[in-house]
């Protein structure tokens, strides 16, 4: 790496940030990626000391939302660190340089930090007819990625295209598009699912890898603990409403107006692990459960192939007592509400369990877990 | 002999787009574009319950997030005759206004302005001066000699790092940059600004739609429910919160975008004669103020300019199965009826075949089929679509409020009205129907206000809600304005399923390849007689080329008729 470049301290310094703005910072960050209070000098010595990674962010078979996402990073602080603290050496949305000019930055980039650099992939590798559905610079999504990920010391898989082929890989996935995990191997992977994922999530990966050196301790999906060990429906403020028997039975009723549970109406949130509960969406401002919409659940692998979205959930896996419950409010009829109140309330006393239970399940492959 | 350039990739796009040019004498004598990625969409949303389509077709683009969304519920709406209550369309339009404000200060600032503006030339610019332009030119409370001194300090410490990050292998020094190094550096501080403007004006999408990019919709009506003595619903705080993104937007734009746009603009007054292309503009025209089926309520007006006639406003039709169609003689594409043939959207019919060249390939086929982009034709004639359209469409309508700020910006200028048809002009006109939009945005909201106090919080028509109720058999089209331009979604509903769905997008308008008589589209149009000044660095391109705001995940899209996947590669 190149000895010239400066810390996180040292920018923020040329900034004009006080010792004072770096400190809340770190600790900030420290908190945000889950570090103890206790931990916090740690995250202070990286950020002093660590020199500025050089960063290649790939675009294959995507839509570009990750990208719009990361640079919607609330505080201001980040994406000044973002920008200028890491060297984001090759990114097809922001950089000055195209074509010819573009590949050599990109060749540079490598040539000069193999097997130091960072490695970000947006969008998913259509594998079919040998590739020729994605193209870049000639060559297809798979060529680029494979030569990219040789030299890089760990790599990133942005949003649901790259981690699980997100929504042209839904049937009939007509160019056989492919997540990144099954394209490359040998390197460390981190997966930030998600359509697209948080911005403070995206942020807080990098800065997790820029204050540490290390990847953030990941689930059997590989996904970060930081970020997806909680189901949303598990974090949601409304949850109390799910538990108490207090349904929305049609968007715009009186109890939607009252933000009652959007279970019934469609919502994917009991079956689907992201921050949208706690981090939130844009600087905290609302998630789509907050502004009376249910999850969709696009953080998932395959959700898009999980039937309608305005359809409450036939089952939860590892639910059975809350599956029954359910179908017996169905079958009563104009006893429904009866029905999940009744379950609702067996659901409060098992919750601790099923918490438990679900964060065990986190880590078995999605297939098992949707339990079709 | 024609010199052959590539530039793949292009950058500071959306998308996978190469552009190969023929540069004979210092200026392109002959251009291709091509888009070169495909997903599928159309095909996979094929079967599936038409109230859930807008997620899948709004993943078609993360940069004009919503856009799809927003096409996709009218076209359900409009199959099923479903009228939505009028707070659903206030609320609509404000994510519209809040999508355009922040789409094109991005593309200003973050995707375009690179073209302009020598980001190394900011280096050498005096601080005082600086701060003198700034505060010439606007009321812009960030513009003191600290200030620019704060920045320019930092930009050094940048540069000197050695690591340039996204800056790197620019075209720092070209001769064609010509701003003054002051401009450079006051652009460069507006660069950052914007970036961090640009975060909250989408808090909007957070607000009503829980998240942004990809905001929810909802067929018939809005999800986010209005209860003004509620915490869990929209309540005079969130309400609020929009008001100041709002305000916030609109000072934005008139105290930063629309100053720089002009400044930078009055040292380029020789694009308004570069890269004007094509003749006729193309508006779907939206932002309804009486519903969606009434098109003589919208504020952007719906209509063709043909031949430049700024006198008459040509009607356009997306039902007509005679006006738009799409065309696959050079794009990867068969028709079971020959490769000359145009579709109709409702009618249209994909085979994929690839007969590009086989990766890794240095150039492409450009005589034969080179993009997976369609062609598509509004009664034969190729049309640019994009916000110089809406401002020549509503300018030609007689509206005042176009009229005005038209005017405005050509007197600033000193312009003729020809340098509207230009790289500039479409550059300009972006700027312009943003400020546009932020004064309507601000009305829509007072509309929202007023109908909430007068006791109306419906958001949701339930009517169509249940599919029972649905016909057998219905198609609806939902046409919209795209950041980029005219957009439009064809839906086939049959037994409550999506049996065909049909996207034909601005940028496929824009970007597509030759039709079967061999016209130009907008883009291969536009930069024939483009000076380049040194063909290894062809930064004259991009301006063009930028100045258009390529969508290219938006534009590429396959469709089979009978729902069955048929593929065919010719080639190998």
């Amino acid at each position: 790496m190149d000895e010239t470049t400066s810390s996180v301290w040292e920018e923020m310094k040329n900034k004009g940030y006080s010792r004072r703005d770096f400190l809340k910072f770190c600790a900030w960050m420290g908190a945000f990626i889950g570090v103890e209070s206790t931990g916090i000098s740690s995250v202070v010595r990286a950020m002093e000391t660590k020199k500025r990674p050089a960063v290649i962010w790939l675009h294959l078979q995507e839509c570009t939302c990750c990208s719009e996402s990361f640079i919607r990073t609330s505080h201001p602080i980040v994406a000044d660190i973002i920008l200028d603290n890491i060297s984001l050496d090759y990114t097809e949305t922001l950089q000055a340089a195209a074509g010819h000019q573009a590949e050599a930055a990109l060749a540079k980039s490598m040539k000069d930090n193999w097997g130091e650099y960072i490695l970000l992939v947006e969008g998913s590798v259509p594998t079919g007819e040998d590739g020729v559905y994605c193209c870049i610079g000639g060559k297809t999504a798979e060529m680029r990625l494979k030569e990219a990920a040789e030299g890089a010391k760990a790599v990133i898989a942005w949003g649901n295209c790259a981690s699980n082929g997100c929504v042209q890989a839904a049937n009939p996935n007509p160019t056989t598009a492919t997540p990144i995990h099954k394209i490359i191997n040998g390197k460390p992977l981190i997966k930030v699912p998600g359509c697209p994922p948080i911005g403070e999530v995206m942020a807080g990966v990098i800065v997790h890898i820029m204050a540490f050196g290390t990847i953030p301790q990941l689930d059997g999906q590989g996904r970060p603990l930081a970020f997806y060990s909680r189901r949303v429906h598990d974090t949601c403020y409304r949850r109390p409403n799910y538990d108490a028997g207090l349904f929305v039975e049609e968007f715009d009723d009186e109890n939607a107006r009252k933000g009652y549970c959007l279970y019934k109406v469609g919502c994917r949130g009991p079956v689907t692990y992201n921050a949208c509960g706690v981090t939130k969406w844009n600087e905290g401002t609302s998630f789509p459960i907050q502004s009376g919409h249910g999850c969709i659940g696009c953080s998932e692998a395959d959700f898009w192939d999980h039937g309608p979205f305005y359809q409450h959930l036939a089952s939860f896996p590892g639910f059975g007592i809350e599956t029954t419950a359910d179908k017996i409010g169905l079958g009563l009829g104009v006893a429904t509400g009866v029905g999940i109140a009744a379950h609702a309330v067996i659901t409060n006393i098992s919750k601790k369990d099923e918490i438990n239970e679900h964060i065990e399940t986190s880590s078995v492959p999605d297939g098992d877990r949707e339990g079709e | 002999m024609a010199n052959r350039i590539v530039i793949d990739p292009v950058t500071r796009i959306e998308g996978h787009l190469r552009v190969e040019l023929e540069v004979k004498d210092g200026k392109v004598v002959d251009a291709y574009s091509s888009g070169t990625m495909v997903r599928g969409i159309e095909l996979i949303v094929k079967d599936r319950d038409p109230r859930d389509v807008w997620a899948f077709v709004e993943r078609v683009c993360g940069v004009c997030t919503t856009v799809h969304a927003l096409a996709s519920v009218r076209s359900v709406e409009d199959a099923l005759g479903w009228q939505i209550p009028q707070n659903a369309e206030l609320i609509r339009n404000l994510m519209f206004c809040s999508q355009m404000m922040q789409d094109h200060v991005v593309h200003f600032y973050h995707l375009h302005a690179l073209d302009w503006v020598d980001v190394v030339s900011a280096l050498s610019a005096d601080p005082v001066a600086t701060s003198n332009l700034a505060q010439s030119i606007s009321s812009w409370p960030k513009s003191s000699p600290g200030y620019f001194r704060d920045l320019q300090k930092r930009l050094k410490g940048f540069v000197d790092s050695g690591q340039l990050g996204i800056f790197a292998n620019g075209y720092w020094g070209h001769k064609a940059y010509k701003l003054p190094a002051e401009a450079n550096l006051m652009g460069v501080a507006h660069y950052l600004e914007a970036l961090e403007w640009q975060k909250e004006i989408v808090k909007i999408h957070a607000i009503f739609g829980g998240k942004n990019p990809h905001p929810n919709y909802l067929v018939g009506g809005v999800a986010c429910a209005i209860n003004i003595n509620e915490t869990n619903a929209l309540n005079a705080e969130r309400l609020a919160q929009v008001k100041q993104l709002l305000d916030d937007a609109r000072t934005f734009i008139e105290q930063v975008y629309i100053p720089d746009l002009m400044a930078i603009a009055s040292f380029y007054k020789d694009w308004g004669a570069i890269g004007g292309g094509l003749e006729n503009y193309l508006a779907y025209g939206d932002l309804p103020t009486n519903g969606y089926s009434d098109v003589s309520s919208f504020k952007f007006p719906r209509g063709i300019v043909m031949g430049r006639n700024l006198n008459e406003v040509v009607p356009v039709d997306g039902k007509d199965s005679e006006q738009i169609k799409e065309f696959i003689s050079r794009s990867y594409y068969e028709y079971s009826d020959g490769n000359d043939a145009g579709r109709h959207p409702w009618e249209g019919e994909t085979k994929l075949a690839y007969s590009g060249p086989k990766p890794p390939y240095d150039f492409l086929n450009v005589d034969q089929k080179y993009s997976w982009l369609k062609t598509p034709r509004w009664k034969g004639n190729p049309m640019e679509v994009g916000p110089l359209s809406r401002m020549l469409v509503g300018f030609a309508s007689g509206k005042a409020e176009y009229k005005e700020v038209v005017t405005e910006a050509l007197g600033k200028l000193n312009v003729p009205v020809g340098a509207l048809f230009s790289t500039l002009g479409r550059t300009a006109a972006r700027g312009l129907e943003s400020r546009l939009v932020a004064n309507w945005a601000l009305e829509f909201y007072d509309m929202l206000i007023s109908n909430i106090k007068n006791g109306d919080t419906r958001t949701v028509n339930q009517e169509f809600r249940n599919p029972e109720t649905w016909p057998a058999e219905a198609k609806g089209v939902g046409m919209t304005e795209a950041p980029r331009g005219a957009l439009a979604h064809w839906i086939v509903i049959k037994d409550r399923k999506t049996a065909n769905y049909q996207l034909v997008v601005p940028s496929t308008w824009n970007a597509s390849p030759r039709d079967p008589n061999g016209q130009r589209s907008a883009y291969e149009s536009s930069l024939i007689g483009t000076p380049i000044a040194d063909p290894e660095n062809p930064l004259e391109v991009l301006r063009t080329i930028h100045s258009f705001d390529p969508c290219l995940a938006c534009a590429v899209h396959i469709y089979d008729e009978k729902g069955r996947y048929i593929h065919q590669i010719d080639t190998f």
